[in-house]
């Protein structure tokens, strides 16, 4: 048996497609909507996810037997908390802009409903290396999508990717701007962020009749 | 061979295959079909809802004529080669020049909001195998007259899709959409791309293309084309008189700015029984409400000619009538079957509501002079629980006289 059973193996790819936290158990949706206006917000976002997540369900793993059940959602909280402080201040101590774009929603994390719901349905029954797994491959799944969602939001709505201009100059009238195309200024508000969610859903589960619901 | 078998063939041809339900469309549109359907119990009426439909767009169509005359009116009067019209008759009007311009502005818009929008119907028709529906017959005409004259074609397209495919093919089709599909369509070209459709440029074909030539170095005057609200939300005098604003002489959407026309068209659709008088009077109702208690806060001294609002707030109250798209609004977009309420005593809190808020939000927020399309999307949305409340009232009242008879 090498370093991933097939078991393991699993417990990463199955958030991405077919129980993808976003799309799939429709968690975590309030900062997808937020921050995902520009890539690299989501960027960011997705890789805050997977360092909270990833650690946290470790650690929660570890403590899951010494934890009394009554109090575990405080335990969980504490550990989230930290965290996410410390990605808090990784970020204003390196991306101090990038930290002023994503405001509370580094703090939020905490709330985040995909972080306690993986520490509660998972992390409190498996052991560390599978729990490390599942908070990583949830975490990119939850990444995943934001990236899809940041990609088209930037793209239509500001003309750029991770900031670079890519359609042309929408002030000096080159590239597509200068046939007379513009931005889509409803792309960069938090109701095309859900319509595009939803769009994504619906394509998932359009392809895949296993996800279709009566 | 006549075109309708021509066109039945083609039918039978393409039965049970992936595109029959787009050839059967085009047979039915044309023809009426002459298949019967046996057994059971059936329902005999005459007004199907193509019928239902096609009494709309009649009513629609004296508002699209006089929309072209007024794009080219307007057009030449902002360029001063053409005087004032003085009335809903005047000369300078109804000319051959001006419905020359206004056609070949306004038939494109029509044009593509018919081709893009039965295009999507067809494919998801086709998609799902379903029978294409008529819903989008209605939509295709109203939305080319609430936008701007000069709104750019590609822009259209891309809303009509939108409003087609998030606004009523995800809920379902025609008659399972919770919002108008042709306000979906008008509020995503508001937020998308608000310099298309507000400001005091859009709204006078030519103005914009004026601007450009001016910014490149040309000589010449700017056009300006600010709309009534406008001008009142600036506090800025209004140069326009009542009547002006009542036969629709005014810049403004396509095919909003007649007020007389439009009262003609909501007589027409009450007469035919299609349009609701509940709900138009309530909307109508509910305006007046609002710029009553307005007019009082003004009366009242409570709000200075200082204020950002003092312009909007001291319009007379039966002013708001007549000035904007409330008019437009209220006869055909609040009156559309599937979106508003079922419940008669619902239609009269839904129109009410709409009413109310449409003048709350054109005076209260100066970023969007226009709150009606606001205003009736968001009564779309509360239209069923509006409905749920009333059946449930009506039950527990039925309920209770029941316990009264048998105790």
């Amino acid at each position: 048996m090498g370093l991933l059973s097939k078991k393991d193996v699993k417990l990463i790819t199955d958030p991405l497609a077919d129980n993808n936290p976003i799309t799939i158990q429709v968690l975590g949706i309030c900062s997808a909507l937020a921050i995902t206006a520009e890539l690299k917000a989501s960027l960011v976002m997705g890789i805050a996810v997977l360092f909270v997540l990833g650690i946290g369900n470790v650690v929660i793993s570890l403590m899951r037997n010494i934890i009394p059940s009554k109090i575990r959602i405080i335990v969980q909280l504490i550990v989230v908390a930290a965290l996410v402080i410390i990605v808090d201040q990784v970020l204003k101590a390196f991306q101090y802009e990038l930290s002023k774009t994503l405001s509370v929603f580094v703090g939020l994390i905490i709330t985040n409903c995909i972080i306690m719901g993986r520490f509660e349905a998972f992390a409190l029954g498996n052991g560390p290396w599978r729990s490390f797994l599942d908070g990583i491959g949830n975490a990119v799944g939850y990444a995943v999508i934001l990236l899809i969602v940041g990609f088209f939001r930037e793209l239509l709505g500001s003309g750029t990717l991770f900031g670079i201009p890519v359609l042309g100059d929408p002030i000096e009238k080159t590239g597509l701007y200068a046939i007379g195309y513009e931005n889509n200024g409803f792309m960069l508000m938090p109701p095309m962020a859900l319509i595009v969610v939803g769009l994504i859903i619906w394509v998932q589960r359009s392809r895949n009749k296993a996800l279709i619901e009566d | 061979m006549g075109l309708k078998e021509k066109l039945h063939d083609i039918k039978k041809k393409y039965e049970g295959k992936k595109m029959a339900p787009a050839f059967n469309a085009l047979h039915t549109f044309l023809y009426l079909p002459n298949e019967t359907t046996h057994g059971g119990t059936h329902i005999k009426a005459a007004d199907d809802l193509k019928r239902t439909m096609n009494t709309v767009i009649m009513a629609l169509v004296p508002c699209l004529i006089f929309g072209m005359f007024n794009a080219g009116y307007q057009h030449y009067l902002a360029l001063g080669e053409i005087a004032s019209a003085n009335g809903f008759l005047g000369a300078s009007f109804w000319t051959l020049d001006n419905f020359i311009v206004g056609l070949g502005q306004v038939l494109p818009l029509v044009i593509v909001s018919y081709g893009v929008g039965l295009a999507v119907e067809f494919l998801f028709a086709v998609i799902k195998g379903h029978e294409v529906e008529e819903g989008y017959l209605v939509t295709g005409m109203l939305v080319p007259l609430i936008v701007p004259v000069d709104i750019p074609l590609w822009m259209l397209s891309v809303a009509v899709i939108f409003g087609v495919v998030i606004g009523k093919e995800v809920f379902g089709g025609t008659g399972m959409n919770i919002l108008n599909p042709a306000l979906t369509i008008r509020a995503f070209l508001f937020f998308a791309y608000p310099t298309w459709m507000s400001g005091d440029k859009v709204w006078v074909h030519g103005a914009v293309a004026r601007d450009k030539a001016i910014a490149a170095g040309q000589n010449l005057d700017a056009i300006s084309g600010e709309t009534i609200l406008g001008s009142y939300a600036q506090n800025n005098t209004v140069a326009y008189d009542y009547w002006d604003m009542f036969w629709g002489l005014i810049p403004g959407s396509v095919g909003e700015t007649s007020k007389f026309l439009i009262i003609i068209g909501a007589l027409f659709l009450i007469f035919t029984k299609v349009g609701s008088w509940r709900i138009i009077l309530s909307t109508l109702l509910g305006a007046l409400v609002m710029g009553l208690i307005f007019n009082g806060v003004v009366d009242a001294g409570w709000i200075g000619s200082s204020s950002k609002f003092y312009g909007l707030m001291s319009v007379p109250f039966w002013q708001h009538l007549i000035i904007g798209s409330i008019l437009f609004g209220a006869v055909y977009m609040a009156t559309d079957p599937v979106t508003a309420s079922q419940t008669n005593k619902g239609k009269w809190i839904y129109g009410f509501l709409i009413g109310f808020i449409s003048i709350m939000i054109r005076v209260f927020n100066p970023a969007y002079p226009e709150g009606v399309f606001l205003a009736i999307l968001l009564m779309n949305v509360f239209a069923p629980t509006i409905d749920h409340y009333v059946v449930q009232g009506n039950v527990k009242k039925r309920m209770k006289r029941l316990k009264v008879k048998t105790a």
